[in-house]
């Protein structure tokens, strides 16, 4: 039995009056790939975020490799270089050149000097086919480009999980394979994945576990087949015959 | 790309139009210009024999646009003219420190900082509402006459502190509406690689924010150069004080002319730049990919 890298129980978050997220209870284990699925607004981004430290917790507990990150004294610096974020939309830092974007954070968090940190950051770009955009800025490259590159951005600092929030939702349907590429490379070389998508055939291949959410909480959870080919909660099937037709 | 490799030797960088459209668009082109020319030729010349013609041209014309009087204010009036830029540069770096720390400690959500935020929306508050003039009169005249030991009681300086109080609450609202329109996702992104809130503005939000504010910032430029003139009503010889002077001994406003034409030739450059650098923008904002 695997040890649990990120584990999330009976977390509740509201905004408002609006309870996003209601007794989410999840856990991922060391070289895992977990899927999220669910309808939009059902809570999958919001936990990403919480897992992050980019939003509180108003109830419940989230540990991240041991690190409580609902603490009211949590490190959320030391979390967030533990686990690294991808978002739906890039976010690229739009001043800075391709390298600039990936060698920030290592030379200013970790103290990794500019030389060591742009041979990091080439080494990686070249290991995701991107070495001749290392000095491009971010609106020179396509969409499916700079989500790559956001991914590198992410692993730069070398965490031990991934968070993925819809990286593929915003870009055009030909540059989505691309993305979901670099993913399926990052699970074979052992990356521990959390990910948030409405590509199923993606998490049908990808996934150790797919996990429906719904209103909030986990609704059902297990292996690709059995939840997306033969799922036990009547919500699941309503929700999987919507989204595949 | 200027050949194919293909069969086909067609260059495919000229896109083919029908050349009779063609050829309809250039006479229209021609019209245009015809008509635009002519339009223009005739308007001036209407505007410029009405005003020469008109009774009342030689006594205007001797009163603001005297030859004998303008090579005499000229040189003068240039001189003067460098207190202005020195009270302009000197202004102006002072409001670009104070302005960017007003506006972030007006947008920071630290608690202890919390006096010091309400300070900020006062002072904005008052320098924007009160008239330049005012603050010039209130401090230049006001605070010399305390007889307050270790304060200057030079006038210019007074007049240039004027100055910078009144335009820093406005290049702090410049910076501030920069600063808030860099969207929140940029900031959880930097957050998310670790960066602490310091390192964020420092590397991710300000360079993008300060990049966005520079054509606002050059039009306040634009404007203090102006108002470095209202530090004449302390008496200090500058442009404006040095053209009043020789405007009362000679009962003749050509100086005055001299100097609008001056600072007119200061800011000039300043309002191109500015044009120029919004165009920019807006190009590279349209080439990007999205």
């Amino acid at each position: 039995m695997a040890v649990d890298l990120l584990r999330v129980d009976d977390v509740h978050k509201a905004f408002g009056d609006n309870a996003v997220l209601r007794g989410m209870t999840l856990s991922v284990a060391a070289h895992e790939v977990v899927v999220l699925i669910g309808a939009s607004g059902s809570g999958k981004s919001t936990l990403l975020r919480c897992i992050n430290g980019l939003e509180s917790v108003d109830a419940g507990v989230i540990m991240v490799d041991g690190l409580d990150v609902t603490a009211d004294d949590a490190d959320f610096d030391a979390v967030r270089q533990r686990v690294g974020m991808v978002f739906q939309s890039f976010n690229l830092f739009p001043h800075m050149s391709v390298l600039g974007n990936i060698t920030l954070a290592p030379r200013k968090v970790l103290g990794v000097s500019a030389d060591e940190a742009e041979q990091r950051a080439r080494d990686l770009l070249t290991r995701f086919g991107l070495e001749a955009k290392a000095d491009d800025y971010p609106d020179r490259l396509s969409g499916g480009q700079q989500q790559r590159v956001a991914i590198v951005r992410a692993l730069a600092m070398q965490p031990q999980a991934m968070l993925f929030d819809e990286v593929t939702s915003a870009l055009d349907p030909e540059l989505v394979g691309e993305v979901l590429d670099v993913i399926r490379g990052l699970k074979e070389s052992g990356m521990t994945i959390l990910m948030a998508t409405h590509e199923m055939g993606f998490a049908r291949d990808v996934a150790d576990r797919v996990c429906f959410v719904d209103a909030g909480r986990v609704l059902e959870s297990g292996p690709p087949a059995q939840v997306l080919g033969d799922p036990h909660e009547a919500r699941t099937r309503e929700f999987l015959a919507r989204v595949l037709g | 790309m200027s050949t194919n490799t293909g069969a086909s030797i067609v260059e495919p960088e000229v896109p083919y139009v029908d050349p009779e459209r063609r050829s309809r668009r250039q006479r229209r082109s021609r019209r245009n210009a015809l008509v635009a020319t002519l339009s223009t030729v005739v308007f001036f010349g209407v505007v410029v024999i009405a005003v020469a013609t008109s009774p009342g041209w030689p006594v205007v014309q001797d009163a603001f646009f005297n030859g004998d009087y303008f090579a005499l204010a000229w040189p003068e009036v240039l001189v003067a003219l460098l207190i202005n830029i020195k009270i302009f540069v000197v202004a102006e770096f002072f409001i670009l420190i104070l302005g960017l720390l007003l506006a972030l400690t007006r947008l920071s959500k630290s608690p202890a900082l919390l006096p010091l935020r309400i300070v900020g929306t006062l002072y904005t508050d008052i320098f924007r509402g009160t008239p330049t003039l005012l603050v010039v009169l209130l401090l230049g005249f006001g605070v010399p006459a305390l007889n307050l030991s270790g304060l200057p009681t030079d006038p210019l300086v007074w007049g240039t502190i004027a100055l910078i109080l009144s335009y820093t609450a406005y290049v702090a609202e410049v910076f501030r509406s920069g600063i808030a329109s860099i969207h929140p996702s940029q900031r959880a992104a930097a957050r998310s690689l670790g960066l602490s809130n310091v390192q964020t503005n420092r590397y991710v939000v300000l360079p993008q924010a300060i990049r966005r504010v520079i054509p606002p910032l050059l039009n306040d430029f634009v404007s203090l150069q102006k108002d470095t003139a209202l530090v004449s009503v302390l008496g200090p010889i500058e442009a404006l004080r040095a053209a009043q002077i020789i405007v009362y001994g000679k009962f003749n406003y050509t100086p005055y002319i001299v100097g609008a034409l001056l600072f007119i030739a200061l800011t000039i450059p300043m309002a191109r730049f500015t044009d120029w650098l919004t165009a920019r923008q807006e190009r590279q904002r349209s080439s990007g990919s999205r």
